[in-house]
């Protein structure tokens, strides 16, 4: 991840708390999804950023996933996402961050 | 998870769902968008 990010988002912890922030990722690709995940939860895994060594612990979704879609408008999520997650490829999504809950 | 009250990080990929696109769902799911950043993945 971005170190620029990395700053923002340690930043945004310090001023609202790990608990009550959620961070929504939109990657395709698995591994960005695992990358992105772990950063903000054990430490950015390349150690160049500011996470590098911090455990934010933040809870991490992805937008594909039904829990969060149905908490979505539905024409909203339609609008903004059906598109991609119709001609995108979701399993592979789904599957990286089942793997990231259960510490795979 | 429980969106509503939260305060969200909205983290798109270019090739992927932009990180605009997250924050208008989370904001219309009662989340308070505080971060949005659409990133490259190479």
């Amino acid at each position: 991840m971005d170190p620029e990010n990395q700053g923002a988002i340690k930043d945004l912890v310090d001023e609202h708390g790990a608990e009550n922030l959620v961070v929504v990722v939109g990657a395709a690709d698995p591994e960005a999804i695992e990358v992105a995940a772990e950063t903000v939860t054990s430490g950015d895994p390349a150690y160049v950023g500011p996470l590098a060594g911090v455990q934010l612990g933040l809870p991490v979704m992805h937008i594909f996933e039904d829990d969060v879609k149905e908490q979505v408008d539905p024409a909203v999520y339609e609008s903004q996402v059906g598109f991609l997650e119709m001609t995108l490829d979701t399993a592979p999504v789904k599957e990286a961050m089942r793997r990231y809950r259960v510490g795979d | 998870m429980q969106l509503r009250g939260k305060k969200a990080i909205a983290l798109g990929e270019r090739d992927s769902v932009p990180g605009e696109a997250i924050a208008e769902c989370l904001t219309s799911a009662g989340a308070e968008v505080v971060m949005v950043r659409t990133e490259c993945f190479v």
